[in-house]
């Protein structure tokens, strides 16, 4: 009987196992996790349960058993320490084996670290339930809260935690919030959103310490500016989580190359790198939505419906009263149009074009909008 | 086919109507996925794609 093992038990994991099974698949099937709880969404880490809107648990996948229903044997707990190619095995930090037919990546990204600081209590990264439990007790009980990092996650932390009626100052080395991944026009119109739900904004500006005696007390920057913080979330970044799989010879370079990967193995989620050519450049994507389609195409790979995998992706974030929604790929030079409503009102489309083509839509409050404006992309 | 769409839990990302536009919309004024009505048998497969694809998992089916 083939045996499928997936190593990595979050949105693209739990997504590929599940597709296997819906879709016919009557082989063996185990899904290997880290953490100890059932696979679970991440996206409302940094909203509903960082306010407190979700009980932690609302963020589970399904019953508990729906993985033994489905024939999935679901190994929690279990940390993958070593691949080995040749005789197609995975080694567990459980000390167990694992041995394969095909092998799906889908261990997701780890948050980068700064190279000081972490030791202070007080100082938080979000990426798991745990996490995002621990910094909603701190928040909580906080007065000044630093968030180091503007992107997604920091800009979400740094939203609720002002919701929670603390004290914020997000830093970043970028000019504006979210610039990396919007651009300098949109970002400085995030940037805007936060100062005027009173958070202090302050870009362009790098973290050269974490000041404290056991706790931390403060955030000093470049300049010489000291921030006064009783919580501080490091929210700079993240890096694949492919470390399990050095000197097994399967090529990685930022991201699991599933292009260059043997047939047998696959890799899907914040993890893979692959080459789109609708948008002509390798895409390597922390988006929840890429999680669901990458696990689907990888599932259905395995069955033998072979569809190409080029797909327009997704992303969005929630912050204030604010649904900032894309569509597309959004490269550093490109030029933002406005198309639809009235950014004074917050709530209009943009077009972001780059070498005299659509490259991306973005939307602010206008979700049905903003989908419709997708098909200019799929049109091209 | 039965359809339940879990409101709280729709992010408004709109695959849902992408994947079958006769089955699914969105509320005009925060984009929450809406159901049209009940699906007929030739747009099951289509139901259970936004289903699948939903990335907040709000669409529940049963069958």
């Amino acid at each position: 009987m083939e045996h499928v093992v997936i190593v990595g038990a979050s949105a693209a994991g739990s997504t590929t196992a599940q597709t296997l099974r819906r879709e016919g698949f009557t082989g063996a099937l185990t899904v290997v996790g880290e953490e100890p709880h059932l696979p679970y969404d991440r996206p409302p880490l940094s909203k509903q349960v960082l306010l407190g809107a979700w009980a932690p648990d609302r963020t589970t996948f399904g019953p508990s058993t729906a993985y033994a229903d489905q024939g999935i044997d679901l190994r929690l707990n279990a940390r993958a320490e070593r691949l080995d190619l040749a005789s197609r095995r995975v080694d567990l930090a459980t000390g167990e084996q694992v041995h394969y037919d095909r092998l799906v990546i889908a261990t997701g990204v780890q948050p980068v670290r700064l190279r000081q600081g972490h030791e202070l209590e007080g100082v938080y990264m979000l990426r798991t339930l745990d996490d995002a439990v621990a910094l909603r007790e701190a928040l909580l009980h906080a007065a000044s809260v630093v968030v180091v990092g503007a992107g997604f996650l920091g800009s979400e932390t740094a939203a609720a935690a002002r919701q929670l009626g603390c004290e914020v100052t997000m830093v970043d080395t970028a000019p504006f919030p979210m610039a990396l991944q919007l651009g300098a026009e949109l970002g400085s119109m995030i940037a805007q959103l936060h100062t005027s739900n009173g958070v202090r904004v302050v870009g362009g500006s790098k973290v050269t310490r974490l000041c404290g005696t056991g706790s931390v007390e403060a955030v000093e920057l470049e300049d010489g500016t000291s921030l006064k913080a009783d919580v501080v979330l490091i929210a700079v970044g993240s890096k694949p989580a492919t470390a399990w799989l050095d000197g097994s010879g399967l090529p990685c370079g930022d991201g699991v190359l599933c292009d260059a990967a043997p047939d047998n193995v696959y890799a899907a989620g914040d993890v893979a790198r692959w080459r789109s050519r609708r948008f002509d450049q390798d895409l390597r994507l922390e988006h929840r939505f890429n999680a669901t389609e990458q696990a689907v195409a990888v599932a259905r790979r395995i069955l033998g419906k072979d569809q190409p995998f080029d797909p327009v992706p997704y992303f969005w974030t929630d912050q204030y009263d604010a649904k900032i929604q894309v569509y597309g790929v959004i490269p550093p030079d490109a030029r933002v149009v406005m198309t639809q409503g009235n950014p004074a009102e917050r709530k209009f489309v943009a077009h972001y074009l780059s070498g005299g083509r659509l490259s991306a839509v973005l939307g602010w409050n206008m979700p049905r909008e903003t989908r419709q404006a997708r098909s200019l992309l799929t049109a091209i | 086919m039965d359809v339940k769409i879990d409101q709280e839990g729709c992010v408004a990302a709109g695959q849902c109507v992408l994947a079958a536009p006769d089955v699914f919309d969105q509320r005009d004024e925060d984009g929450v996925a809406v159901l049209l009505g009940k699906p007929s048998s030739d747009q099951y497969d289509a139901t259970r794609e936004a289903a699948l694809l939903c990335p907040a998992r709000a669409i529940h089916l049963s069958e």
